[in-house]
């Protein structure tokens, strides 16, 4: 069993990755009515003996003592991460495996990028290299973070480059929360973009997902809950969104029902390399199997379903609205449409009591409504876990590499270049030792190589499947 | 003889385990159709064959199981030691802690040479304990990363180490949509070197195997499971002891030398693909009888029109009255559907087997030969004991055909 280990950058990436190891525990807990340190929980905790002062108290088999999270918090103030040892998680980390700072970087990708790079490069090295000593085989950095502030944009892509050269045999994946419409931060252009360039070069996988479209399914749960459509109860604790926390009792705070989606988004994503089942897929497989070049790996994600009703007789008319709906533009965690877009690769990971036929079933229904690349008609890359997530009878995760994911891009772009025009903000960045203006350029230009792929690929959409033409010899 | 089987990957170590489940319990199943000594002689075959003793008395399946993640094995382990019946060895399993990837090029070129050492052993070990070896069957997907890459590599060490041993690889030729994006590329990789390495694969194919656990046998959900055990059920009905036609009161010996000798006459055609007949659910076992006319004649229907089970089957194609195949261009006639093999074997099973008139399939062997100059049919009988489903008279027939290559690939 191989280990992952989580590095959470900024406020956003360690409220979320808060969320991610509540939900975790939780997960566990379920799963595992032992007590026994099996392998499932190793590949996210260890199991310490907190008598031992020092790190000598690994304990590899056995019951649990005490867990800890392989986690690395990085921020640059100390607000969130001082809050998260506060509450009721702060036994879950390890405080030596924090790296944090009084200031903060001003919403500026510079600052993170550069002047906290170079300061905590050595530092932020040290505690990588002790998580991964501590991991038996370490197989994948988790790194979430946002793209519009500063710490999480700059501090975090920096890392990537840290990661790359250190580990290099490791999985990258990141989870970067993109700036929505009304972001309320201004320079979130700039930090996207320059951002972006560092994504696109030294990360395996990227699941961009977007505030708005969070927010929006939110909305729509909350709609399903208080409408009280034909009697129909909710399971509480079902709610892709619910944390441990007794259901609406507890006073919530306000991104904790969006965070908790995502965190939910990465335990569906590692459950079937966890958890037993029929056709296991491991994080490897995910990169071999979605990411076709090198460049085009980002991968558009959604959930369903997002509330089971209490009711406990599921007919198979609600799996295959299931399906239908991993499928449908409202449930996707990044604004995007990916039915009316080119597929490049799609993967279906499902967890519960959900069988080959019924997921071939439905592959063969929706098969027709997708439009797959021209050299990959087929393409669908499965899994059956076993084990259900808490609260659900069955779920799915569908991952698609589509050209859905270039409106998001293109709309990044154009909200730069109209503050680059008129550089607006843009001494706070170049008075950043390092930063010069074509360092903008650059990244712009990484970007639109970009778009211009799935361009090119978007091309071929409608084009038939024809071989070349072959010379006819006249006889 | 003894057969030693290895499992790779999660779905070689799936199957295996459902394998060596109905092997036992075929063999070990009470009641049949046979006197108690010929049931001792059917069991103690079965028992030559693919298990070991060990001190408690306790069979030991053959088998050595490798996967390059620990969770398929230790599961497959545990499901065999809950039944109590059979077990695998303790030692006979080799797993590492990260898995292929299903890349192909990892499972062939870095756990291969990797491992290479440890696995040769856990096969020598497993080798060491028969008393006369048959040959090797290797179960193995093409569309993962392991079960292919690996599974080439180790066929490619069994040629160079056992090079007078036969070597069966059982192959499960993906789902037509997908189960893995790239195993078009896995898939082909693993055909071209096992070609070169293996004496015959064994073909089976998930869509196929699906539609019979949809069509034939009734099953609504139909879980990789239920997939696996028709699977053993198969194979089963190949492996388990048979006679010759011929008569004589001892079962035969070499059971891949056997299937070898009649189904590969030339070692450029080597795939393998079986049929059998009946299939079906135990709920409708109980209601249905059988004669051997009538399951020869589905039989071979199904072979002519190349259907993989006894519903659907076209019944307009027939053989070619000239018997040769019209050469030439391919003409729209009906006649030119009809699938040529190159050798067959017909396997019968059950009651009143000596009755059973395999005269078709002399006629059919005439065609058969006209086409190809090679051996002709032969049939091998046994006296019942493979029960379909582990119960009531049942006559069951299996036909192990070779595939015209050109056909479905």
């Amino acid at each position: 069993m191989t280990q992952s280990v989580v590095v959470q950058v900024g406020q956003c990436g360690n409220q979320i990755g808060c969320c991610f190891w509540d939900l975790a525990l939780r997960e566990h807990a379920a799963v595992n009515k032992k007590g026994i340190y099996d392998e499932a929980i190793s590949s996210f905790f260890r199991n310490v003996d907190t008598r031992v002062v020092g790190d000598g108290g690994n304990i590899s088999k056995g019951k649990i003592c005490s867990l800890k999270a392989r986690a690395v918090l990085i921020d640059m103030e100390e607000g969130v991460v001082n809050e998260i040892l506060q509450g009721p998680l702060r036994d879950v980390f390890d405080s030596k495996q924090l790296i944090t700072d009084i200031s903060g970087s001003g919403n500026n990708w510079a600052v993170g990028h550069k002047v906290f790079g170079s300061l905590y490069q050595e530092k932020i090295l040290e505690k990588l290299r002790k998580s991964a000593e501590h991991c038996d085989c370490l197989q994948c950095f988790f790194i979430i973070h946002s793209m519009g502030g500063g710490t999480g944009s700059g501090l975090g892509t920096f890392l990537l480059k840290v990661l790359k050269d250190e580990f290099p045999e490791v999985y990258r994946f990141v989870t970067s929360i993109y700036p929505s419409g009304e972001d309320d931060v201004i320079t979130s252009p700039y930090n996207s973009i320059l951002a972006m360039k560092e994504l696109n070069e030294h990360a395996d996988c990227v699941l961009p997902i977007d505030n708005q479209s969070l927010f929006d399914i939110i909305s729509k749960i909350d709609l399903m809950m208080n409408s009280g459509k034909l009697g129909a109860a909710i399971k509480p604790k079902s709610l892709v969104t619910s944390s441990t926390g007794v259901f609406k009792k507890r006073q919530e705070k306000p991104f904790d029902a969006m965070n908790n989606i995502v965190a939910n988004l990465l335990l569906n994503l590692t459950s079937s390399a966890r958890f037993e089942g029929s056709l296991n897929m491991d994080l490897n497989e995910i990169i071999m199997n979605l990411v076709p070049f090198p460049q085009l790996h980002y991968l558009v994600s959604s959930l369903t379903p997002l509330y089971t009703l209490a009711d406990v007789n599921i007919p198979p008319r609600r799996l295959d609205q299931m399906f239908s709906d991993a499928f449908s533009k409202d449930h996707q965690l990044i604004r995007a449409d990916p039915k009316h877009s080119l597929y490049l690769a799609c993967a279906l990971m499902v967890r519960g009591n959900v069988q080959i036929s019924d997921l071939r079933r439905n592959i063969e229904r929706l098969k027709p409504s997708l439009q797959f690349v021209s050299w990959n008609q087929e393409g669908w890359k499965t899994s059956l876990c076993s084990v259900p997530p808490v609260g659900h009878s069955h779920s799915l995760l569908a991952l698609a590499n589509n050209t859905c994911v270039k409106p998001t891009f293109i709309d990044l772009r154009e909200r730069f270049i109209r503050l680059y025009k008129k550089k607006a903000h843009l001494h706070h960045y170049l008075q950043i030792e390092g930063m010069e203006e074509s360092c903008f350029t650059e990244a712009v230009s990484s970007l639109s190589a970009l778009i211009q792929e799935y361009n090119q690929l978007d091309a071929t959409k409608s084009m038939p499947v024809e071989d070349l033409p072959r010379l006819n010899i006249a006889m | 003889m003894s057969i030693v089987t290895v499992q790779l990957g999660q779905c070689g170590n799936q199957i295996g385990f459902e394998v060596f489940d109905a092997l036992f319990n075929d063999s070990h199943c009470p009641g049949g159709l046979c006197s108690k000594r010929e049931n001792e002689a059917y069991q103690a075959s079965c028992k030559e064959r693919f298990f070991s003793e060990e001190e408690n008395g306790v069979p030991v399946a053959r088998a050595v199981l490798v996967d390059m993640e620990r969770k398929v094995i230790s599961q497959t382990l545990s499901k065999a030691a809950r039944s109590g019946r059979w077990k695998y060895g303790q030692h006979s399993c080799f797993c590492q802690k990260q898995g292929s990837g299903n890349n192909w090029a990892y499972g062939y070129s870095v756990h291969g040479p990797r491992h290479k050492e440890s696995i040769m052993n856990l096969i020598q070990k497993e080798v060491e304990k028969c008393d006369s070896l048959s040959g090797f069957f290797i179960i193995m997907s093409m569309a993962g990363g392991t079960g292919s890459g690996l599974g080439a590599f180790v066929t490619q060490n069994l040629q160079d180490q056992y090079s007078s041993a036969l070597k069966m690889n059982h192959i499960i030729w993906p789902y037509g949509t997908g189960e893995v994006i790239v195993q078009n590329y896995n898939s082909i990789l693993t055909l071209s070197h096992l070609y070169r390495s293996s004496d015959a694969l064994l073909v089976h194919e998930n869509d196929a195997v699906h539609k019979i656990c949809a069509k034939l046998m009734n099953i609504k959900q139909i879980s990789f499971c239920d997939i696996n055990q028709v699977l053993a059920h198969q194979l089963g009905s190949v492996f388990q002891p048979t006679y010759s036609r011929e008569g004589s009161f001892h079962y035969r010996r070499n059971p891949l030398g056997d299937l070898m000798e009649n189904l590969v006459p030339h070692p450029e055609f080597k795939m393998l693909g079986v049929r059998n007949i009946p299939q079906m659910s135990e709920n409708s076992l109980a209601y249905s009888t059988f004669t051997w006319a009538g399951l020869l004649k589905h039989l071979r229907q199904m072979l002519i029109s190349n259907a993989k089970m006894e519903e659907g089957i076209d019944w307009q194609v027939r053989p070619p009255l000239s018997g040769l195949p019209p050469l030439g261009k391919m003409s729209v006639n009906k006649e030119t559907h009809f699938n040529t093999s190159i050798a067959n074997l017909v396997i019968l099973r059950g009651k009143d087997v000596h009755s059973a008139d395999v005269g078709h399939h002399r006629a059919l062997k005439r065609v058969l030969c006209a086409v190809r100059m090679f051996s002709p049919v032969i049939c091998q009988c046994q006296s019942p004991k493979f029960i379909l489903l582990k119960k009531g008279k049942i006559k069951t027939l299996v036909l192990v055909a070779k595939r015209n290559p050109c056909t479905s690939m």
